[in-house]
């Protein structure tokens, strides 16, 4: 690095420097330090030449306009190679369309997963059957609603989530199946009765669910990308808007817990469990942006569990 | 793993841009300065004990259970050191901190301990000594940063030793876990099998295996992590050159 020392300017009584930084290889400007005291050190200067590289700001929107930003005449845009993107919907109908195949899998008993003797066949547990039926159910929904429904903010995320992603959906889904569909698989304790609660349980959630999407899409005009405050509908699976902000997390909790009291699998149970720790995350990113973005944001609601979380 | 444990250095010189985090107040200091100590004084008297054990016996074979006892204590007692990051008295990474920890931890007890089979092995003398070793430099480094007053020796044996004691020590450790294989296959320890109304199963025998495997892509990441860390701290501060 070199240092040059230009223009001393002075304003009133003060005289400051100004301070450029340059590459001592590519002779590529750096850092521009335009108000520098003379009694500042060279360290002093090292500080202020690392706080200026560090990039705290928030990113800017396609949509922002540059009158409208916080800026004086002049105004420094910084540039950020974000790396590799791919694009959501890809990304999403990829986690998705795993599970709904590896399941399948399991559940037709394809070789190389059970023994030998076990090719082919069937379980002879009926709930069996019908979780199958519910899982497969599920992530249609979802595939749908990734090219139906859904309006992202957003049209890309990084690559590698994409890897990321995968792993954890369908590596759990190939975990539950390998269970449910096992041919030693103990269908649950309390039978008949605990089935039916969990399937009302598990359908009553997925309509909720699917009504949510469709109240948030409804809120976004085509091709846009507005926020708005979502308000429970008359549709009375939005109801629940009046004590949530993310009812749709709130409902995907209740069908994976109906999945679990259905199927009584430990390991449906723990991807339960860490699916509800990540939605919580998210649940409660998205109010603290709701209560930030609107003044007049519900008091009432909570994240993901109506008063509780 | 063994992995001498990481952490950030406490002192780290011609450091350009310090991140400014809360450090511990003076009273999280002195009860991290009496952990320190406590803990360096028990891998000494794991150290002396080991030395004392070969005099007497005047082989290697066996040493283990003249140590067993304060071995478990200390290095389960390092638990402690996840609380600490979670209370954020010590800047190190709460992830990578609860990683380590829990791997001796586990070797400690779900393998050494839990397979007797195994506790006359040779690779147990080979991972205890590069883990006593290791502590005993690691603790001290902790103790004397902590009063701020850190001879350069013990920054140095911090950031060179690992060299030899980290492979000695994923050597001991790989050898011993394969050594318990036969056992837990045989026994089917803390195996749970089809069916049951869980619908859940575990193979610890696979587990272990799984264990060993994970060395491969995680040992070297550390390894080089601590032959950079070495470089920063041991090497020359940064500096700006003179003006043209």
């Amino acid at each position: 690095m070199t240092w040059n020392i230009n223009n001393l300017k002075s304003s009133k009584a003060v005289v400051f420097f100004e301070v450029e930084i340059l590459d001592a290889k590519t002779k590529g400007k750096l850092c521009f330090l335009d108000k520098v005291e003379p009694n500042a050190t060279i360290g002093e200067i090292k500080s202020m030449f690392h706080k200026s590289r560090e990039f705290n700001g928030k990113s800017l929107k396609d949509e922002d306009v540059l009158q409208h930003l916080p800026v004086g005449t002049t105004a420094t845009l910084y540039f950020r190679d974000l790396g590799a993107q791919i694009s959501w919907v890809t990304v999403f109908l990829t986690e998705y369309a795993g599970p709904l195949l590896l399941y399948l899998m399991f559940y037709f008993r394809v070789p190389f997963i059970y023994a030998p003797k076990y090719d082919f066949t069937t379980s002879k547990h009926w709930v069996v059957h019908l979780a199958c039926m519910c899982h497969s159910f599920h992530y249609m929904k979802r595939l749908l609603e990734t090219l139906f429904v859904h309006r992202f903010s957003h049209g890309t995320m990084p690559l590698r989530n994409i890897f990321k992603n995968c792993t954890y959906y369908w590596g759990f889904a190939a975990w539950m199946a390998y269970y449910i569909n096992h041919p030693l698989y103990t269908p649950p304790i309390y039978g008949e009765q605990q089935i039916r609660l969990a399937l009302v349980m598990f359908l009553f959630c997925q309509i909720g669910n699917f009504s949510i999407h469709i109240a948030l899409r409804n809120l976004r005009p085509p091709g846009s990308k507005t926020r708005k405050i979502p308000y429970p509908t008359k549709n009375p699976f939005t109801w629940i808007f009046l004590l949530v902000s993310c009812p749709n997390y709130t409902y995907e909790l209740g069908s994976w817990l109906g999945f679990t009291l259905m199927t009584q699998c430990l390991p449906v149970a723990f991807f339960t469990v860490v699916g509800f720790f990540q939605m919580t995350v998210w649940a409660k990113g998205k109010h603290r942006s709701y209560l930030k973005e609107f003044r007049d944001y519900p008091p009432l609601r909570s994240p993901i569990l109506p008063f509780v979380l | 793993m063994s992995a001498p444990a990481m952490g950030p250095s406490k002192t780290m010189q011609g450091d350009a841009a310090p991140k400014k985090k809360r450090g511990p107040g003076a009273l999280a200091t002195a009860y991290l300065v009496i952990y320190n100590v406590v803990m360096t004084a028990g891998w000494l008297v794991i150290a002396v004990g080991l030395v004392r054990a070969y005099l007497a016996r005047g082989s290697y074979h066996g040493l283990y259970y003249s140590i067993e006892k304060p071995l478990k204590f200390f290095q389960t007692g390092a638990v402690l050191e996840i609380v600490h990051c979670a209370a954020g008295i010590v800047p190190s990474s709460l992830v990578l901190t609860g990683f380590q920890v829990l791997s001796r931890v586990f070797l400690t007890w779900a393998v050494t301990h839990s397979v007797r089979e195994v506790q006359s092995e040779d690779s147990v003398l080979l991972f205890v000594t590069a883990w006593t070793v290791t502590e005993i430099i690691r603790y001290s480094f902790y103790t004397f940063s902590l009063l701020n007053h850190l001879p350069y020796l013990i920054k140095w044996a911090r950031y060179t030793f690992f060299i030899v004691l980290y492979p000695m020590g994923v050597s001991g450790e790989l050898l011993t876990i394969y050594a318990a294989l036969p056992y837990v296959q045989k026994t089917g320890l803390y195996s749970i099998t089809l069916p049951n109304k869980y619908n859940f199963s575990f193979d610890y025998y696979s587990f272990l295996i799984l264990a060993m495997v994970s060395y491969i892509p995680l040992f070297p990441q550390l390894y080089f992590h601590m032959l950079r860390q070495r470089k920063k701290v041991l090497g020359h501060a940064e500096d700006l050159s003179k003006m043209d």
